[in-house]
């Protein structure tokens, strides 16, 4: 399942190059290049403060790089805003996470997949038959997304709040799903969880990848969800990028091992 | 345990505060003109009877023990604390009554005047007197914590019945007018018959109370059982303790599920009757009613507008009454003769659409501005667009056009509806009923979901697809139509419009009656409006203390039911999220499921 059984990438979904920004004095992310191939998965990791939730949100529209570009499919979504990222197709999920407690699970999933509904608000206001259809398909599709992260049927209803933690780990991911994008970005998808739940979602992640021919990009801490699932692992210091390459390459690495491995080691 | 003692006494005195407050702001007395039961039983009174239930049952709630788990009180406990309560109650009240009797309070207070000591005194004998009201507190309190002990099952038709009797009562001259004009219209149906068995002398028959006191909770169980509304009257945070220390039920509440449900044929008949009920209204309810109800529909608009923009969109605006009186100036410059520089005359028809059009420019123009703002800056910011509003209409500057502080006069009626109260309610529900179905389209759309979730996270919205900027516009354009049509409706049926009319006690009442009814719900839109502003019209001899009466209500459904008379249910679940976690209440069982049910019938 883990294995790098991708077909052979057609080129880059996505290109960072020299990707910097400063808060003020403090220097971020320092002339990050970073590519992600088509239905790759890749992990971007490195210790705390590194840098890698700074890089995931100027993806993800949150904030615009200092400098730098970032293309997505070959276009700059630099300065974009948010939604009209998410349109393009990047999907994501929050490292704490981050669900409508007070909707339904179906109904955050619905609000997934708002961007690809094409109703204009007047004709909502109307119902048009349309309106309706186009109502019931998405929930017709998010049951499938529910089914696929395998959530049980039982919880639709349920507010999202009350679902067990891994369940909401795994609602988040339906949602961003639902978005239909071409690049989920995951935020520490199995931070909090028990080793059976962190089997559970590494194996969903491959699945997905295999299922919907979607690349992704995991921001991980645990090494063995990520040198067992990801085909390239880049590595964050300080804002910078420390090394980049496949699982066995980053696990040799002295640097790595000095900055982020190494200390693991000591302490173990 | 000492710690029920103690809270017996302090309930005690904070309800003998009560008594002397309301006894002495001269609310007993003047309450007490009205009679509840014909003969035996004054309003007055009877608002120091229901004080001292409530002192009796808060003295007798269940404690919170070790571990902070609810521990009841057993009956002799909480019977005496109950009875204990009421009695210190009443021994300041008794006091009180000792003292004007005595000494001649009323220099000071104008409102301890013989009146007030006729309607506390049972007995020529002072002393007497006070006993039996010490005696009378510690009795109702002792019922009050009785009450506390009865199972929610029992407790709950009882609580109804006794408020339902209240309510026949207190709409002794509404329900007495429409018995006499249903019998002139309908002349078979003993609509006379029946007046003359619930009524005499302004208040119930004693015979027609127990008949109501017996019939009320049969329907009510009946009804209860297939229904959830019994909620509305007694409140889902009841704690129903039964055994001790059990372990706290696994709770899981529904949330929203905005399921197109298809209308069943009950349904249907339902929605039949209340519309017959909608289009014979005015006849059987009489002018007066019917211009009562006018007002209701007109708050109805404001509360549905407000509640799109604070309830669906999250967005806290203090500064609604902006868009009424927007509404209310276009109709008039539109329409009127008198307008002062530039006058078309249309009709009141062709100017709604021009209404609708500034309602969406004034609803861009005040949310683009405070789109980056939250919660209290946007209700500080629109608080000030409020005032600039009413600011603007009374200025010199403006006034060769607005007419400043002399308005704009001579309006014309609606044609061919006219002014009468009882056609211009027709136009009024339509656009109510059209207001309430385009809530609840959008409500139930991607839109409202957008909302929803704006509302709940908006960066976390943003990051999952919604255009935030757009939504928020939409949601104050939306909420401004209403508000100006609202505004368009209150010109004509005033046939003026002054700047005075636009203060902000207009956007604070329309706040007020979507909370009360409960944030974020069409059918608590209704309701809200009919409590807040159709009740005080009804019971217009109280209007000294209607002030008074509408804050105690405010902070009393704040404190003990905060989602409202008709809750939407996602907010339900976030004002009890803490409880879901903290305490080990187990919710009536019914409150659980379904939608809450629309009672507009409470107007008739």
């Amino acid at each position: 399942m883990t294995g790098p059984s991708a077909q052979p990438a057609e080129g880059n979904i996505l290109e960072a190059r020299k990707v910097t920004k400063q808060f003020g004095g403090l220097v971020a992310n320092r002339e990050v290049d970073f590519d992600i191939p088509r239905r790759g998965i890749v992990s971007l990791i490195g210790p705390n403060g590194a840098g890698k939730t700074t890089f995931f949100n100027q993806l993800t529209g949150m904030f615009a790089p200092t400098s730098g570009r970032i293309l997505l499919d070959g276009e700059s979504i630099v300065g974009l805003p948010p939604h009209t990222i998410v349109e393009l197709g990047i999907g994501r999920t929050f490292q704490n996470i981050r669900l409508f407690g007070d909707m339904s699970v179906i109904g955050n999933v619905m609000v997934g997949h708002h961007v690809r509904m094409k109703a204009p608000w007047w004709a909502s206001l109307l119902r048009l038959p349309a309106v309706r259809r186009e109502e019931e398909a998405t929930r017709q599709r998010a049951k499938e997304l529910l089914e696929l992260v395998e959530l049980p049927r039982r919880y639709e209803e349920d507010s999202a709040r009350n679902l067990p933690y891994g369940d909401q780990r795994r609602l988040e991911i339906a949602r961003a799903l639902a978005s239909e994008p071409k690049l989920l970005l995951l935020d520490e998808p199995t931070a909090g969880m028990n080793p059976g739940e962190t089997a559970r979602t590494t194996k969903l992640i491959g699945h997905l990848r295999d299922a919907l021919g979607i690349s992704i990009l995991l921001i991980e801490h645990d090494m063995k969800v990520v040198m067992g699932i990801s085909e390239r692992i880049t590595v964050l210091d300080y804002g910078e990028k420390l090394a980049e390459g496949t699982p066995e390459e980053i696990r040799t690495n002295p640097a790595v091992i000095e900055a982020y491995l190494g200390k693991q080691k000591t302490s173990a | 345990m000492r710690n029920v003692m103690r809270r017996a006494v302090i309930t005690g005195l904070i309800g003998g505060v009560v008594f002397i407050y309301l006894s002495l702001v001269g609310l007993v007395e003047a309450f007490d003109e009205r009679s509840v039961i014909t003969g035996l039983l004054g309003l007055g009174r009877l608002v120091l009877m229901i004080v001292a239930i409530v002192v009796g049952y808060r003295a007798a709630v269940p404690i919170r023990g070790e571990r902070g788990v609810l521990v009841p009180l057993g009956p002799a406990r909480a019977l005496g604390a109950g009875v204990l309560a009421g009695a210190i109650a009443g021994a300041m009240l008794g006091a009180l009554l000792l003292v004007m009797i005595s000494v001649n309070l009323q220099v000071m207070l104008t409102s301890a005047s013989g009146r007030l000591i006729t309607v506390l005194s049972t007995s020529t004998e002072p002393v007497v007197s006070a006993l039996i009201l010490i005696g009378g507190a510690a009795l109702f309190a002792g019922l009050g914590a009785g009450l506390n002990l009865l199972p929610g099952a029992v407790r709950r038709p009882v609580v109804v019945a006794a408020l339902a009797v209240l309510l026949i009562s207190m709409l002794e001259p509404i329900l007495r007018v429409m018995f006499v004009q249903l019998e002139a219209q309908v002349p078979l149906a003993p609509f006379g018959e029946l007046a003359g068995f619930l009524y005499s002398g302004g208040g119930l028959t004693p015979v027609a109370t127990v008949v109501l006191l017996v019939l009320v909770p049969a329907t009510v169980v009946g009804w209860a059982n297939q229904r959830r509304l019994v909620g509305v009257f007694t409140g889902p945070r009841r704690p129903e303790v039964e055994g001790i220390e059990e372990e706290p039920p696994a709770r899981r509440r529904p949330a929203t599920a905005a399921r197109a449900e298809r209308p069943s044929a009950r349904r249907l008949v339902v929605y039949a009757l209340l519309g017959v009920g909608l289009l014979l209204a005015p006849q059987i309810l009489g002018v007066r009613l019917s211009e009562v109800i006018g007002t209701v529909g007109l708050f109805v608009l404001l509360g549905l507008g407000l509640n799109i923009v604070v309830g669906y969109a999250g967005l806290l605006d203090l500064g609604y009454v902006a868009f009424f009186a927007v509404g209310a100036y276009v109709t008039a410059i539109l329409t009127s003769v008198a307008s002062p520089a530039f006058a078309p005359q249309l009709s009141f028809w062709a100017s709604i659409p021009f209404v609708m059009l500034a309602a969406a420019l004034i609803g861009l123009m005040i949310g683009a501005p405070v789109l980056r703002l939250r919660g209290d800056y946007l209700a500080i910011v629109t608080l000030g667009f409020g005032e600039i509003a009413r600011i603007l209409f009374l200025s010199d500057w403006l006034s060769p056009w607005l007419g400043g502080a002399q308005g704009i006069l001579q309006i014309p009626a609606p044609e061919p509806v006219g002014r009468d109260p009882q056609s211009l309610y027709y136009p009024i529900i339509l656009f109510c009923v059209i207001a309430a179905l385009a809530a609840w389209s959008f409500a139930n759309s991607r839109v409202g979901r957008a909302w929803n979730a704006m509302r709940e996270d908006e960066e976390v919205a943003e990051a999952t697809g919604i255009n935030t900027t757009n939504y928020k516009l939409l949601a104050f354009a939306t909420g401004a139509a209403f508000g100006c049509i609202g505004g368009a409706f209150f010109a004509v049926k005033i046939g003026s419009v002054f700047p005075h009319s636009f203060d902000i006690e207009v956007s604070i009442n329309a706040l007020a009656l979507i909370i009360l009814g409960g944030i974020g719900s069409i059918p608590g839109v209704i309701v809200g409006a009919l409590v807040l502003v159709g009740l005080p019209e009804l019971l217009r001899e109280f209007a000294e203390y209607r002030l008074l009466i509408y804050g105690a209500v405010l902070v009393t459904m704040m404190l003990v039911r905060p989602e409202g008379l008709i809750p939407n249910r996602q907010r339900q679940a976030e004002l009890h999220e803490e409880e879901d976690v903290d305490d080990q209440y187990e919710s009536d069982a019914g409150e659980d499921t379904g939608e809450p049910v629309i009672t507009t019938g409470g107007a008739a």
